[in-house]
């Protein structure tokens, strides 16, 4: 069929979709289905928690409050933020102002970078006091029944999110290389797009973690 | 009906010169291919592999019970043999089998498309299953796993056997699944030929369009939860230890979260292969088309809240145990709803007797009575004498070997003409696939004797009384073996020096029969247009046609 084709076939569109559209569609549906396994990877997690918040209560507010908020509060900020500048880069490139949307993206490159950066801070102060999971806990502040596995939750959840944080950096950075060499612009403009939903997650998750982790 | 093998086509068949087979050349093409239909035929090599692997280890542990005492092995290589059983067949058959082989292959055909949404994803999850299945299988043999294919905490985390590279083969082969579930239900939404609505796609796509829904919400959760046993077992975390303050319970919760559904994404493909297959062998349009479209939808749906019934005597409350047993009961139901309606199709049919047909009705034989039996496992009252006994294991058997590999094996048969375009040898089938049902119901039926009677799962020494009984299990199985045996030779065969089979050789409706067997790389020569409801094997009034295949 394609080499009968007419018209120019648009140059990023794939031999087995017959429209652009029909691309964007299907990349979109599958992004959104990829999100949804990444929640219900992180819902095992989230449920461990609900189950030893319930077993171990009183601990649990207790090691809570250990956790530095300030640092935790600063984090929730320099995220959204970061979940701001990525959508007004999607939308930046949406309208062809590509160099607009260069700096958006690298500043919200920055902004994760700054979020794994006071992270390590926070872990690197968990460490030094002992606050630290499973057999390895040796923090003398908070020594009630399953203290240990308040900060073994919290290293996991925190770690896979760092982990994702990563991810999310190096798919926007794949992304800026895009936008840098001007494959993308009003005409085309769906993996800025789809980079952007993976990051609005990213931010999504750490939502969840922050009150969970620091406020209750 | 007179002359099975003979061919129905008139005109001399054609095997098309260039096709997807040799349209490129050299093993390179074929490991760096993006065409799912290469993608399907090295899966078909794979998890032919896993099943001969999964095969040799079942009857190991099949000759170990063969006397009361220890006969070939020792407690220690049994509990391997039974572990690497379970894993190989599980998470490197089973759950890959049906989707990666006819859903990669027939997906695409039968939606009058050119290619899966995301082909090279498409292959990335092949890579990752061929990853993952190394990773576990070495980690199996070298480091002598001996946790059942459950993984079980505490057991799990405290074995001294080498169990992380297990859990990592597994993990990966879970994003494996994740991914071929997600390119699949992007691809029935996107990727229809003009004129397929939903209520014009075979039965077979609906039924890896609800398999691909368990694919991809449940596997995460077994991907991380097997990723934390690791970090328990390597890191002592403390998650799922007692003595840390842990649950081990939340661990079986969060395994058989996916682990139940996981069950049917073993058996809905191949309830969906039966549903194809019966309507071409029958010349009869599928009775109630509608409904085992939805209950394949029902059963996936029923089937992410069942996993409790597994934990019956794990000291859930009374009630949570009332809860699982009833939903589960739902699941009979929507299998039963299936059921029916093949029968009605069948009836009043002009039923070719083939091999597929054979299987087909090993396979409604093999359903009921797992199901039956299912529903039996799923009264409390009856599984706490029935838990952890051999009757349980027999139930699991009669639906995962009885069901999923009729289904496979339907399925194989029924294609293989189109996947290769050529024939295999009718009469050694049905000798072939006579053996198998025989040979599967003297392994299996004796197995639900000798639970009822009290035999537990996972010993490899039993009282003297229960051996006739295990005799009897262990003659079938090899029986069983046998049969496969005889498949693999005649397909070897038929794939060499077969007939030629011609583009559609059952004269079935299926959209995948419209182009040439084997099908071109780009699937149609044109795009088909679809005009007719599927498997409309005669219009409304018209007497069912006799057609000799």
């Amino acid at each position: 069929m394609s080499s009968s084709d007419t018209h120019a076939r648009h140059p990023y569109l794939a031999e087995h979709y017959e429209t652009i559209e029909k691309q964007d569609h299907a990349v979109r549906l599958g992004m959104w289905l990829f999100l949804g396994t990444e929640v219900l990877l992180f819902a095992g997690l989230f449920l461990g928690y609900t189950v030893y918040r319930h077993f171990y209560h009183e601990t649990f507010h207790e090691a809570s409050r250990t956790l530095n908020l300030t640092l935790g509060t600063i984090n929730t900020i320099v995220l959204i933020t970061s979940s701001l500048s990525v959508a007004l880069a999607y939308h930046a490139i949406k309208h062809g102002q590509r160099q607009k949307c260069l700096g958006l993206l690298t500043f919200t490159i920055i902004c994760a970078l700054g979020f794994l950066v006071i992270k390590g801070f926070e872990y690197q102060h968990k460490f030094a006091e002992g606050a630290l999971p499973g057999q390895f806990y040796r923090f003398h502040e908070v020594t009630g029944p399953g203290a240990n596995l308040f900060f073994t939750i919290y290293f996991l959840t925190t770690g896979l999110h760092a982990f994702h944080v990563i991810v999310g950096m190096s798919v926007l950075i794949w992304v800026m290389k895009g936008v840098w060499k001007g494959k993308y612009g009003p005409d085309y403009y769906v993996p800025v797009e789809l980079g952007g939903l993976y990051w609005h997650l990213v931010d999504l998750v750490w939502i969840f973690l922050f009150p969970l982790l620091y406020l209750i | 009906m007179s002359q099975p093998n003979q061919l129905a086509d008139k005109e001399t068949p054609v095997y098309p010169a260039v096709n997807y087979l040799n349209a490129d050349r050299g093993v390179w093409s074929w490991l760096t291919t993006v065409d799912h239909k290469r993608i399907a035929v090295m899966y078909l090599v794979s998890v032919l592999i896993a099943f001969l692997l999964g095969g040799i280890f079942a009857m190991a542990v099949r000759v170990e019970l063969l006397t009361p005492d220890a006969t070939v092995m020792g407690a220690n290589t049994y509990n391997r043999m039974f572990t690497l059983h379970g894993v190989v067949m599980i998470f490197l058959f089973m759950i890959p089998a049906i989707p990666g082989v006819f859903g990669n292959f027939l997906l695409p055909l039968m939606l009058g498309a050119k290619d899966v949404a995301f082909p090279k994803l498409n292959l990335l999850s092949l890579y990752l299953y061929w990853t993952g299945a190394t990773l576990a299988l070495t980690g199996m043999i070298m480091g002598g796993t001996d946790t059942g294919w459950t993984f079980y905490a505490p057991y799990s985390t405290s074995t001294p056997t080498t169990l992380f590279p297990v859990l990592l083969g597994v993990f990966i082969l879970g994003f494996s699944s994740i991914l071929t579930g997600l390119n699949f239900i992007v691809t029935v939404h996107t990727l229809r030929a003009p004129g397929m609505g939903w209520m014009r796609m075979q039965l077979f796509v609906w039924a890896i369009y609800a398999t691909s829904i368990i694919q991809v919400l449940a596997t995460p959760v077994i991907g991380l939860t097997v990723l934390l046993v690791g970090i328990e077992k390597v890191g002592g975390f403390g998650l799922f230890d007692p003595t840390k303050g842990g649950d081990p319970v939340l661990f079986q919760h969060m395994f058989w979260f996916y682990s139940h559904p996981a069950v049917y994404i073993m058996v809905l493909p191949s309830m969906g292969v039966i549903s194809d297959v019966i309507a071409a062998v029958a010349r009869k349009n599928v009775f109630g088309y509608k409904m085992i479209a939805y209950s394949s939808l029902g059963i996936a749906f029923v089937g992410f809240f069942a996993w409790g019934h597994h934990m019956f005597v794990s000291g859930q409350s009374p009630f949570d145990n009332g809860a699982f047993a009833v939903i589960s009961m739902f699941v009979g139901v929507f299998t039963a709803i299936k059921v029916f309606n093949w029968v009605a199709t069948l009836y009043r049919g002009a039923i070719a007797v083939t091999a597929p047909t054979i299987y087909i009705c090993g396979f409604l034989f093999f359903m009921v009575f797992g199901g039956m039996t299912g529903i039996a496992v799923a009264t409390i009252s009856l599984d706490v004498h029935w838990h952890d006994t051999y009757f349980v294991v027999a139930h699991f058997h009669f639906i995962m070997v009885g069901a999923v590999i009729m289904g496979f094996l339907a399925g194989l048969h029924y294609w293989f003409p189109k996947m290769f375009g050529r024939k295999y040898h009718e009469g050694w089938g049905m000798v072939a696939a006579s053996l198998i049902v025989l040979g599967f119901n003297a392994t299996f039926i004796p197995q639900f004797l000798l639970g009822n009677a009290g035999m537990p799962r996972r010993y490899y020494m039993y009282p003297e009384r229960f051996q006739g009984l295990n005799v009897a299990s262990t003659a079938g199985s090899s029986l069983l073996a046998f049969g496969f045996i005889i498949i693999l030779v005649y397909l070897i065969y038929a794939l060499l020096r077969g007939d030629l089979a011609g583009d559609n050789p059952w004269q079935s409706k299926g959209v995948e029969w419209m182009t040439t067997s084997p099908p071109d790389k780009h699937n149609f020569h044109e795009t088909p247009v679809i005009t007719e409801d599927p498997h409309t094997y005669q219009k409304p009034g018209e007497e069912v046609e006799h057609v000799v295949i």
